[in-house]
């Protein structure tokens, strides 16, 4: 086994609101290796996207609690803004949901994605754009020399999208972090994106973190993932034996409840009960159990840890811990 | 009782007819430009589109954003009036209905929105947005009135004793329950679903597919399910009918159209689509689409698909190919289909 790029232990990261303190990410603990894409998939609130901002110390006005992110080495939730400052952009970049803001719209586009080369690396202005074309062109951009010169208004969302990607891969980071990157974006252009962020990951060896809430988009994308609830994993393993052999009760619930392009025959769907948790005030014991169909009475009791069942999946569910298979009708 | 919105036009309308019928419908919107705010062209939102539903059935309609499909949904119930074309409902031409006879015929046809956030008004409470529909066409009052939404709230799977609540008491998918019981007020036989689940958590979208679809077999609704997810279009709807830039490329029946898809664009949309399946996946052959869409304002000639299309020819620049059939109800417009 490799040693790990990136390893996330025991991460707690709180928000403090109105009705108390909100646990986003509580306890979350994985490794990326090299070259590796790793899916994180869950839905909106369970702490995803705070796990990557912790990640990258970008988690304010939450508070990391407690827990470390070791990076060659090195915890990043003890070091120093200036120190933080060198690993972001640099050996870890991040591009998010929405290219329309996360872009400035009084900057040419190839001046921005310079920036990087010009702030890391201390290159002039004429030598960062010249190699900042040279990444626009290799994400796709036609005629880059020209696109450089325009404003990022000036592009569709794909091609902001892409420009992102150029902006986060001038520096050859080791690790980028993709939250969502293909929400915001049509099919054929989420497909578009999707083949360049595989394209990427065998070019230049960087290891991704690819977040979404969509299944079928890290089925294709990711050998292993993670799937988060309510700010917890509650299932990890490689993306072939979850899907096939879900090991967690949500993430079988989930699976069999979208409706699927190659679905044979009209069945009604098998919908999930209930709703997603409220985060400041979450159920006893498991979060999941008021929803889940194969509950026992500690469910609600104990929290279970994220535990070994079967060779290759994790799963925090004390009933699959305790050998039974999730079958339904 | 209100007269019936509509009158047949030649012969009685019966539901063995189509409850819609829609040919070569326009619906441009202008572009005004400069000091003067002078006309400087046109974005040919819905640009000459035939689509037939028949009594009791679902039809998807698919396609990327600004293809026009929102559009087309909100003319063929008369939130817009069409540039050209004719929309008929039940046997009558409804195209440029004004007054109280466009009012009357609201009480037919009803929407569901996208935004669940966005389309309730956040000081009405459960029970004004649900009654509203009931006050505006005068369908009952006092006790019965406060009986009907009780009963609509049930219906659609919410405790009848929220009617004094707010919206923003409510999660996502208990507000699109209250949308759809809104929308169920005035006893609609036709419903407009714009994107009813992309704002929906993944694991609260298959509740509301499901009520859609017990509801539809309940009160015999027809539905037009506008959505870009063709998966849950596939999974909900007896047809497809696939937008491009304005126009339909091709209809036809779910499995059909992603067994044998004959228009290109429709091929490489279903081979775009991820399948949460990653032996599939790692199997799949993708044909990506290069390029974006054009733009509606000036669209391209002949085939608007043809500057994306990998099987584009001379002759797709200069004519606009027509919906051919393709035998079982199955249409599609291109010169060069798949086989």
């Amino acid at each position: 086994m490799t040693q790990p790029l990136l390893e996330v232990q025991d991460l707690h990261t709180v928000f403090s609101t109105k009705e108390g303190w909100v646990k986003a990410v509580d306890g979350v603990s994985f490794e990326l290796h090299p070259g590796e894409t790793l899916g994180i998939v869950g839905e909106s609130g369970c702490g995803k996207s705070v796990t990557a901002l912790s990640i990258m110390r970008l988690q304010r006005p939450g508070l990391i609690k407690s827990g470390r992110v070791m990076f060659k080495g090195e915890d990043l939730t003890k070091a120093t803004e200036a120190e933080m400052r060198e690993v972001r952009g640099r050996e870890i970049a991040m591009i998010f949901q929405d290219p329309m803001t996360s872009l400035n719209p009084v900057f040419r586009t190839g001046w921005q994605v310079a920036e990087p080369l010009r702030l890391h690396h201390g290159w002039n202005a004429k030598k960062s754009l010249t190699s900042a074309i040279n990444m626009l062109g290799k994400v796709g951009i036609p005629s880059a020399v020209d696109r450089a010169e325009d404003y990022p208004h000036q592009f569709s969302g794909g091609m902001r999208q892409r420009v992102m990607i150029a902006m986060g891969l001038t520096t050859t980071p080791e690790v980028l972090i993709a939250d969502e990157p293909t929400t915001a974006l049509d099919v054929t252009i989420q497909a578009q994106i999707l083949d360049l962020l595989r394209h990427v990951n065998q070019e230049f060896g960087t290891a991704t973190i690819l977040i979404t809430h969509n299944l079928g988009v890290v089925a294709g994308m990711c050998k292993r993932i993670i799937v988060m609830y309510a700010g917890r994993i509650v299932e990890a393993g490689p993306t072939t034996d979850v899907f096939a052999h879900p090991k967690h009760p949500y993430t079988w619930a989930l699976l069999r409840s979208i409706p699927r392009l190659d679905a044979e025959r009209h069945e009604p769907l098998k919908p999930i009960d209930g709703l997603p948790p409220n985060l400041v005030d979450l159920p006893s014991g498991c979060a999941f159990h008021p929803r889940c169909a194969f509950k026992i009475e500690k469910c609600s009791r104990d929290v279970p840890a994220l535990q070994r069942v079967g060779d290759t999946q994790l799963s925090a569910c004390w009933v699959t811990q305790a050998g039974t298979e999730l079958k339904g009708a | 009782m209100p007269e019936s919105a509509v009158k047949p036009l030649s012969r009685a309308w019966t539901t063995a007819d189509p409850l819609l019928e829609v040919s070569d419908l326009k619906v441009w919107f202008s572009v005004s430009s400069g000091v003067l705010q002078r006309v400087v062209g046109h974005v040919h939102a819905v640009d000459g589109v035939d689509l037939e539903i028949k009594t009791g059935e679902t039809v998807g309609l698919v396609g990327e954003s600004g293809c026009g499909k929102s559009t087309l949904g909100r003319a063929v119930i008369r939130l817009l009036e069409p540039t050209g074309g004719k929309i008929l409902f039940k046997g009558s031409d409804i195209s440029h209905l004004r007054g109280e006879r466009l009012r009357a015929l609201r009480r037919d046809m009803a929407m569901i929105f996208q935004d669940p956030y966005a389309s309730l008004d956040p000081r009405q409470t459960v029970g004004d947005i649900v009654g509203e529909p009931i006050d505006v066409h005068h369908l009952a009052k006092g006790k019965e009135r406060q009986d009907r939404i009780q009963e609509l709230l049930r219906v659609v799977g919410l405790n009848p004793r929220f009617v004094d609540r707010y919206p923003h008491e409510f999660s996502g998918g208990q507000r699109q329950r209250i949308g759809i019981a809104r929308a169920l007020a005035v006893e609609p036989s036709f419903i407009v679903c714009d994107e009813p689940i992309s704002a929906l958590d993944v694991s609260i979208q298959a509740q509301i597919i499901n009520l859609l679809e017990r509801l539809q077999s309940k009160f015999n609704l027809t539905y037009l399910f506008i959505a870009h997810d063709l998966s849950v279009v596939k999974h909900i709807s007896n047809r497809i009918a696939v937008m491009y830039l304005g126009k339909i490329m091709e209809v036809a029946g779910g499995s059909q159209l992603y067994r044998r898809p004959r228009h290109p664009y429709t091929a490489s949309l279903l081979s775009a689509i991820p399948i949460p399946d990653p032996v599939i996946e790692l199997r799949r052959e993708r044909t990506i689409l290069q390029g974006d869409v054009a733009s509606p304002i000036n669209p391209p000639s002949g085939c608007r698909f043809r500057t994306r299309c990998p099987r584009a020819q001379e002759h797709c620049a200069e004519e606009v190919p027509p919906l051919e059939s393709y035998g079982d109800e199955h249409r599609a417009a291109c010169f060069y289909p798949l086989d």
